[in-house]
């Protein structure tokens, strides 16, 4: 069984970014880059699938710079066996690459590869669309376990346990799938240093995103980006009483 | 120009975020119709039919949409599409999950957890954690959204009078099937409609420690949250997390205990009117934002608050 695991690069997760002082999108000059949490999740699973004698390849894939190459080694040192750059110049966080055109793009690397499973975030964190997977397993035709906390392969078909609003909710998916990620799937284990060595002699593979033909112009266009409204708060209250004080006679929250 | 909103519900209630998305609906246009998707739904139905600042109740009643799954739900929203110019559902788990999926069979870029309707095509969305906050315009003939309840104030559960249509289902498109819920259940508000909310973070330190937590939440008739990391160590289940990856929440009161403040739990709760801060750290981030901060070891804090209330 192969798997392909689609990672994005994105701003790191401890970064306090900044909105560019023309309000066109985010300071990303000098920054720290990771993989998305979620897909360092997603490779985690796959890689795991693999180690139980459950799945033959791990590919990781994904569309964005040149530098992506950088969390594509990543991924590999995880443990992913190959990797695919789809190359582009155009901004993948906002205004640019939009969640239909990765999708689309994953669609032409699903036909060219034929995958069985395709396991990937649930969430960018930095445009935090929600969308990729589900938008990939509709033009698929394939069915989607979204936000996925447990995963267990059967013959033609897998069972997922998704984190809803609600509590915890398992269905029954017939194979090819796709699969978002959880924070609960697993924990990623760190890359130790002969694994980082091992990646640099894995095979990389790169495409010029015009060569898979989609149409990348967006269809959002960014009128603006700002900082949200910041709040005052750093009040103090010396004990629960002076608290309890406050709540009913100043703020009036509590009765 | 109508607009559809895809109600949330279990087949016996409408949930509360349907009503904040049916106000998001009615500023792009006062034409709204409501898409009530499900099986042995008498419950909703009845529910959906009385809710105000809507023209039209549409209802799809058949057994594969039973469970909502996304496969079959959209296949419903796609053939009613060309009716409308904007489709929008509440950005919960259930939107989330059903609607991308629609918008790439519809060949549109969905707009996600949109905060403002600036006009018909332009729209506020938090980014990057909250850190920021993007307007978009979007180019696309039929626009799907999903909408972040908690800046949309709710319209009336009750008084209007929709009419009522029955859509034909689209069968089952036979990809996947419904095993189980496993339901948290709870006598305390929704978390993310409560007036309320009481959120317990690693500080609290065990599931058992937990109890005290929930001992002030039911005194004062809130919800209960949690940190990513409360969850993470199985403190409490996955559907009290509170943050950039889990549950928005805006309530009048917000009581953080034993949580730091990282920019994720920020991103879920710092649109809140008052929040408390219960830490003792005095440095944790939490205080930059808290209208009131105690520094005091919640172990001592907590109960005493408690018995005080
Ligand atoms: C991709 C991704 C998504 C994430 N999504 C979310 C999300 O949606 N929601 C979320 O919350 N986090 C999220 N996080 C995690 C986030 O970065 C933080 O790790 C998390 O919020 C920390 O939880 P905490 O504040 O409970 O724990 P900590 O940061 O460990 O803080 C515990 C606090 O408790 C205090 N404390 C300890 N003992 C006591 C005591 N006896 N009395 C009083 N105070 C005490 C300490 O001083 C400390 O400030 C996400 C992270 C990533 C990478
Ligand atoms: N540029 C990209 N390259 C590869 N994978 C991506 C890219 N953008 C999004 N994804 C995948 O889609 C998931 C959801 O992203 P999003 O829909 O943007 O929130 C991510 O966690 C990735 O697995």
């Amino acid at each position: 069984m192969k798997i392909l695991v689609p990672i994005k690069r994105v701003v790191d997760y401890n970064v306090k970014v900044r909105v560019k002082a023309d309000n066109s999108g985010i300071e990303l000059a000098n920054v720290k880059m990771s993989v998305n949490p979620f897909d360092e999740i997603a490779i985690e699973e796959a890689v795991r699938l693999k180690e139980a004698g459950k799945a033959t390849e791990v590919i990781a894939v994904s569309i964005g710079p040149e530098k992506a190459q950088e969390q594509l080694r990543t991924a590999m040192a995880i443990g992913a066996d190959r990797a695919i750059l789809v190359q582009t110049d155009a901004p993948i966080d906002l205004g640019g690459v939009e969640p239909l055109a990765v999708a689309k793009t994953l669609k032409a690397l699903v036909d060219k590869e034929s995958p069985d499973l395709v396991i990937m975030g649930k969430q960018s964190i930095d445009d935090d669309s929600n969308q990729t997977g589900q938008m990939l397993s509709a033009l698929l035709g394939w069915a989607q376990g979204t936000f996925a906390s447990k995963l267990e392969l059967g013959d033609g078909n897998l069972k997922v346990t998704r984190e809803v609003d609600g509590g915890l909710e398992t269905l029954e998916l017939k194979t090819p799938a796709i699969i978002t990620t959880d924070l609960r799937l697993n924990e990623p284990r760190y890359a130790k240093l002969p694994d980082i060595m091992k990646a640099k002699k894995k095979e990389l593979e790169v495409l010029a995103a015009e060569d898979l033909g989609v149409d990348y112009t967006p269809r959002l266009s960014i009128v603006k980006v700002e900082e949200p409204p910041t709040r005052q708060g750093g009040g103090k209250v010396a004990d629960v009483d002076e608290l309890i004080d406050k709540l009913k006679n100043e703020a009036k929250v509590l009765s | 120009m109508s607009v559809l909103v895809i109600a949330e519900h279990d087949n016996s209630e409408i949930k509360a975020a349907t009503l904040n998305t049916i106000t998001a609906a009615r500023q792009i246009d006062g034409d709204v119709h409501l898409l009530v998707a499900g099986a042995n739904m008498d419950g909703a139905m009845q529910a959906a039919s009385q809710i105000h600042g809507i023209a039209k109740v549409l209802k799809a009643d058949a057994p594969e949409l039973g469970h909502h799954l996304a496969e079959n739900i959209a296949l419903v929203i796609v053939e009613l599409a060309t009716n409308y110019t904007h489709i929008l559902a509440p950005a919960s788990t259930f939107g989330k999950n059903v609607m991308p999926r629609a918008a790439a069979l519809l060949d549109t870029q969905q707009i996600s957890d949109i905060s403002a309707v600036v006009d018909a095509d332009t729209f506020e969305r938090p980014v990057y954690a909250g850190n920021a906050v993007a307007t978009v315009k979007s180019s696309d003939a039929i626009k799907l959204i999903t909408v972040r309840g908690t800046t949309f104030d709710p319209v009336k559960a009750e008084g209007g009078q929709p009419e009522v249509e029955d859509v034909a289902p689209k069968g089952d498109a036979g990809l996947s099937s419904f095993v189980g819920l496993e339901a948290s259940e709870s006598d305390r508000p929704e978390l993310t409609s409560a007036d309320i909310v009481v959120s317990g973070g690693r500080g609290v330190g065990s599931a058992e420690n937990f109890a005290i937590i929930e001992k002030l939440a039911d005194k004062i008739g809130a919800a209960v949250g949690a940190s990513r990391a409360a969850v993470d160590a199985g403190y409490v289940p996955n559907d009290y997390q509170v943050g950039q990856t889990g549950k928005v929440v805006a309530p009048d009161l917000y009581i953080a205990i034993g949580i730091s403040g990282a920019i994720q739990h920020l991103a879920g709760m710092k649109d809140s009117k008052v929040i408390v801060a219960i830490n003792k750290d005095e440095d944790a981030p939490i205080f930059q934002i808290a209208d009131y901060g105690l520094v005091a070891d919640l172990f001592e804090a907590v109960p005493e608050l408690e018995s005080k209330l």
